[in-house]
Parts: C-alpha cells; sequence; structure tokens
C-alpha cells in the first residue's frame, strides 16, 4: 500500500485532482458570492499537490537507493512561507506593486529550477535531447526577463525608481536586438545543448532585455504592463511543466497565461492600443506626442460648502475615482461621503475605468476595502449612458479617463480611448491638486467647459470637508 | 519524446482554451483579486523545485532548488492569503453598525 502512495500512477491521480481543483478555483471567483469558494479549492490543489510530490520522492528515492533531504524541503517551506505572511498582509493601496513582485518571485523560481535542469541535463549520461532544450530556453528567457521587468515594475509602483518614462533613440530595435541575440543562442544551444558557456549570456540576456522593456513605460501604463508580465510568468511556469513532463505545472501555467493575456487585451483595449503595440512593449509612445498648448481660459472653481450644497441637491451623483484617490489614501474618506448623501436620499453610484488605477481592478479593491457595496461600482459600459440623467459627476484623481478630447480631438494623443462622458452630467466635480496637467502631460478640455466646477485641494481634505459640511450642517 | 511532447501540447492547448472561457466569465470588479490566485496557482511551479531539493544531485541543484521553493513558497502563502483579506472586502449590502 505505501507503495501506491508514491507511485507514478498515484501521483499522477493527484496532479489530475489538483488540475481540476484548480480549474474550479477560477470558475468559483467569478463573482463575489463563490470566490472565496475558489480560494479553498485552490489551496487544497495546492496541499494534495504538494504532498503528493514529497510522497512519490520519498518512493523514488527508495527504489533508486538515493536519500531523500527532507530537512532542507522543509526548511525552505517554512521559510518561504514566513516571507509569504508579511507579503500577504499588505496594505491595498500596496497590492499592485505587491502583485508586481510576486510575478517577479514565480518567475525566478521558474528560472533557478530551469537553469538547475540545464546543467544536470547536460551532465547527465542521456544528455539534453533537443525539445527539452528547446522548452528550457523559452522557459529561461520568459522567466528571467519576467523577474528584472516585474522587478521594476514593482520599483516603479512603490517609486523607488522613476516613474516617468525613461527613452532613448533607437530603444525598439536595441531591445529586439538583444531579443534576438537571446533567441539566436537559444537556437544554437538547441543544436549543442553542451556549449554551458553561451547559457549564461542567454540568461543574462533575457534579464537585462526585462529592464529594457519596462523602463520606457511610465505609470499610467502600469495597468497593462502588470498584465503582460502575469502572462509571461504564467508561460514560462507552463515551458517548466514542457520540461519536467508535469501536466499539472502546464496546466496552471496555461491557465495564468490566459489570465494575463485576457487581461491585457481588456486593458490595452481600454487605453486604445493595439495588441502588437502592447506586445513590443512600446507603451511609453503617448508621452512623447503630449504637448498641450496652455492658453487663458477661465475656470470657475467652487468651496468644499458649496459643492456640499451642489452634492446634497441632487438626486443622482456618479463618483469617478482614479489613482489620485489611491495616492492621497481618500477612499475611506469616500466611503463616508457616500454614506452622508445615502443618508440624504441621494442615489450614489461609482464609475469605474478599466484602466483607472495602476492594476486591473485597482480601484474596485479599494472601495470594497472602505466598506462600499460592491453592487454600486459600476463598469464603464454599463453607466456611461446614464450620464445625461446624473446630476453631478464627482471625479476624484482620475483624468485621461475623463478626457472628452479623446472623442473629439483627432490630435490628442489618446484619441480613440473610450472614455466616462461625464462632461454630460449637469454638473461635472473635479477634485484636483492645481491646474497642472496630469501625469501623462494632457491638457484634460473638461475642466474648462461651462458645467465643471474645480475643486482645488487634496483628494482626502477636500472630501472630508464636503463630509463635515454635510453632516454637520444638518 | 514525441508522443509526450505532442501529449503536453495538447494539454496545453486545452488548458488554455480552457481558461481564456473561465476567465472571460470573470467580474472586472474581481481582476485584482483574480490576478493574485492565478499568482498563487502559478506557483506550483514549487513541486519542480521539492524535486530538486529532495534530490540534491548537485549541490548548486540543491541551493537553486532551495531558492526557487523560498521564492514559490512565499507566493502561494502571500497570494492565497491577500486574495482571501480582499475577498472578504467585497460584500453587496452594508453592515448593519451599532
Amino acid at each position: 500500500m505505501t507503495d501506491f502512495f508514491g507511485s507514478q500512477a498515484f501521483i499522477g491521480f493527484v496532479y489530475l485532482i489538483a488540475s481540476a481543483l484548480f480549474i474550479l478555483s477560477l470558475k468559483w471567483m467569478n463573482a463575489p458570492p463563490t470566490a472565496r469558494r475558489g480560494i479553498l479549492a485552490g489551496e487544497i490543489g495546492m496541499v494534495l499537490a504538494i504532498g503528493g510530490t514529497i510522497l512519490q520522492l520519498g518512493t523514488e528515492g527508495k527504489l533508486e537507493h538515493i536519500a531523500i533531504n527532507y530537512t532542507w524541503i522543509f526548511i525552505a517551506l517554512g521559510i518561504g512561507a514566513a516571507i509569504g505572511v508579511p507579503l500577504g498582509m499588505v496594505q491595498m493601496t500596496a497590492v499592485p506593486q505587491r502583485t508586481a513582485l510576486s510575478h517577479a518571485f514565480g518567475a525566478f523560481c521558474v528560472t533557478l529550477v530551469g537553469t538547475a535542469e540545464y546543467y544536470l541535463g547536460i551532465h547527465s549520461p542521456a544528455g539534453m535531447p533537443g525539445f527539452k532544450m528547446s522548452v528550457l530556453c523559452c522557459e529561461v528567457i520568459l522567466g528571467g526577463l519576467t523577474v528584472t521587468g516585474s522587478l521594476m515594475a514593482a520599483g516603479k509602483l512603490q517609486e523607488v525608481l522613476p516613474q516617468r518614462p525613461i527613452t532613448f533613440k533607437g530603444q525598439n530595435i536595441f531591445n529586439l536586438g538583444m531579443l534576438a541575440v537571446a533567441i539566436g543562442i537559444a537556437v544554437y544551444l538547441v543544436h549543442n545543448p553542451n556549449a554551458s558557456y553561451l547559457y549564461p549570456i542567454m540568461v543574462g540576456i533575457a534579464v537585462v532585455f526585462g529592464v529594457m522593456l519596462v523602463i520606457p513605460i511610465g505609470g499610467a501604463d502600469m495597468p497593462t504592463v502588470i498584465s503582460l508580465l502575469n502572462s509571461y510568468a504564467g508561460l514560462s511556469a507552463a515551458a517548466m511543466g514542457f520540461v519536467l513532463n508535469n501536466k499539472l505545472l502546464i496546466i496552471a501555467g496555461a491557465l495564468d497565461g490566459s489570465s494575463g493575456f485576457i487581461l491585457s487585451v481588456i486593458m490595452s483595449k481600454a487605453m486604445n492600443r493595439s495588441f502588437t503595440n502592447v506586445l513590443f512593449g512600446a507603451f511609453g509612445q503617448v508621452q512623447a506626442a503630449a504637448a498641450g498648448t496652455q492658453e487663458d481660459r477661465t475656470v470657475r472653481s467652487a468651496s468644499p460648502e458649496e459643492s456640499a450644497g451642489i452634492l446634497a441637491a441632487a438626486n443622482r451623483v456618479v463618483v469617478v475615482p482614479g489613482y489620485g484617490m489611491a495616492v492621497a489614501q481618500a477612499q475611506h474618506k469616500v466611503r463616508e461621503l457616500y454614506d452622508a448623501l445615502t443618508k440624504r436620499g441621494v442615489d450614489v453610484q461609482f464609475a469605474i475605468h478599466p484602466v483607472a488605477g495602476r492594476m486591473p481592478g485597482h480601484m474596485n479593491v479599494l472601495l470594497a476595502e472602505a466598506d462600499v457595496p460592491y453592487d454600486h461600482l459600476k463598469e464603464m459600459d454599463e453607466i456611461n449612458g446614464d450620464f445625461p440623467q446624473v446630476d453631478v459627476a464627482l471625479i476624484i484623481g482620475a483624468n485621461d479617463v475623463t478626457n472628452p478630447a479623446a472623442k473629439t480631438d483627432k490630435a490628442s494623443p489618446i484619441y480613440g480611448m473610450p472614455v466616462l462622458d461625464v462632461e454630460k452630467a449637469h454638473t461635472t466635480m473635479v477634485i484636483k491638486r492645481s491646474m497642472n496637467p496630469g501625469f501623462a502631460g494632457i491638457d484634460n478640455p473638461l475642466y474648462y467647459m461651462p458645467n465643471t466646477l474645480m475643486l482645488f485641494g487634496d483628494a482626502k481634505v477636500f472630501v472630508s470637508n464636503i463630509v463635515k459640511e454635510l453632516t454637520g450642517g444638518h | 519524446m514525441g508522443t509526450i511532447l505532442i501529449d503536453s501540447l495538447f494539454v496545453f492547448m486545452l488548458a488554455g482554451f480552457i481558461g481564456f472561457e473561465v476567465i472571460k466569465r470573470i467580474s472586472p470588479l474581481l481582476h485584482t483579486p483574480l490576478m493574485s490566485i492565478t499568482n498563487a496557482l502559478d506557483a506550483i511551479a514549487v513541486v519542480g523545485a521539492i524535486v530538486l531539493v529532495g534530490r540534491s544531485e548537485t549541490p548548486m541543484a540543491k541551493i537553486l532548488g532551495i531558492l526557487a521553493v523560498i521564492a514559490a513558497t512565499s507566493n502561494i502563502v502571500g497570494g492565497f492569503l491577500i486574495t482571501d483579506r480582499m475577498l472578504k472586502m467585497f460584500k453587496s449590502t452594508r453592515p448593519t453598525k451599532s
């Protein structure tokens, strides 16, 4: 019986169950009521797979008369878990950089395993078959570039690296050249696996390529980049599954890869970029074209008292949050505003643009953290037709996603990008620090429209002043 | 080798299509938790690293394997933990306040 618990058939069966649980886990993630069941399914699958692997390793050790190094397996698992707990407890505002960091960790694991498999393979009597070598090259090239690319993304999101894009002449040609050299080496290695001096060079180029891929990318493009790196991390894990002939890894990698791919497509559509544009990493182009002409146009501003009066008189208010809300940590004050207005009988909803924030779904998580019920969070397509019936559209820290120039001005760098039709609301209020153009440096004609009121100040302070007016003056 | 490759490609192709169909249906509301849970599931790569450490065929394989197990385990633990914390926050009706 003990032999059965470590046999090939047994482990195959365990991996089969784990694969089914992983698929169910993602299936249950489709809506909030079942989503937590999805986590449980994923966890059970994971524990089964790890437990089964260790059992099978023991049986193999007995058959081949080698001692299995259990001590280090458990020490490493323990250290990993100890690092994982603080990474799982970060603040919700730090989720984008945490996600980027975990892409780096995942790809790091895959690259290290690939490297170890390479050196074990070339020194084994069987050598390195061409097929195995080719998928191994895919694994470590994708893995290597994802490690550094994700670290760069995490650094930009944590603001330890400059958020603005760093570009130089011939960047794309230089990058593609590097990638071509790495692929060239990979092809050579497939035919001559024993040319081991080339292996570190190939991995090194991939690692540098990851850095080069992300430096030209600005903060506003991070949702696409994070999704793309997610996809690369998944594909490198799937490639590792091919190398090890492990179907569970192939399935998990393919699921992760397609998830990242779908999210990248959604993000690039929401920014009106073509998918090839995304694939070649040329995300930073918008900035280069941006040059807003600053002329004297009149801007109407309002005080917290006036804004509170307008909001209290409204029947329907739609709040449009953006990255500025996250930066100002204003989500809890926004919830208080939601409470105060709801109490007065005002219908309050939130309009979430797909690329608002720094990663897919960023705004939803922040507002859910602040206890805003998720049935009040509306997607762009769901709410865009309603704006003519909305009394007040309140924009908090969002800019480009509300820019009407995207619909009308062919010269605008964001022309064609789907935006929220906030200017159709009876009154549009914009909380903004100053008239400085936003991150991308694109002028927003919304601010000069006759029904727009500018509320100058820090988002958190301004919203809390409105709340004070609404609750105190009643 | 040939049949193993074809088998693996079949699995990859089918899993890709399943992933596409399943993930397409996920509400944009949950895109951030989706990304953190796929990250945790992806860390199943830990099984490859565990085999490397367990066998410890060369000192290099052992050290690379240990580092790989640490990196992947931190993703598993951290990924499930944060996904759970996020999903706990999503409520559809307001909690009653005292």
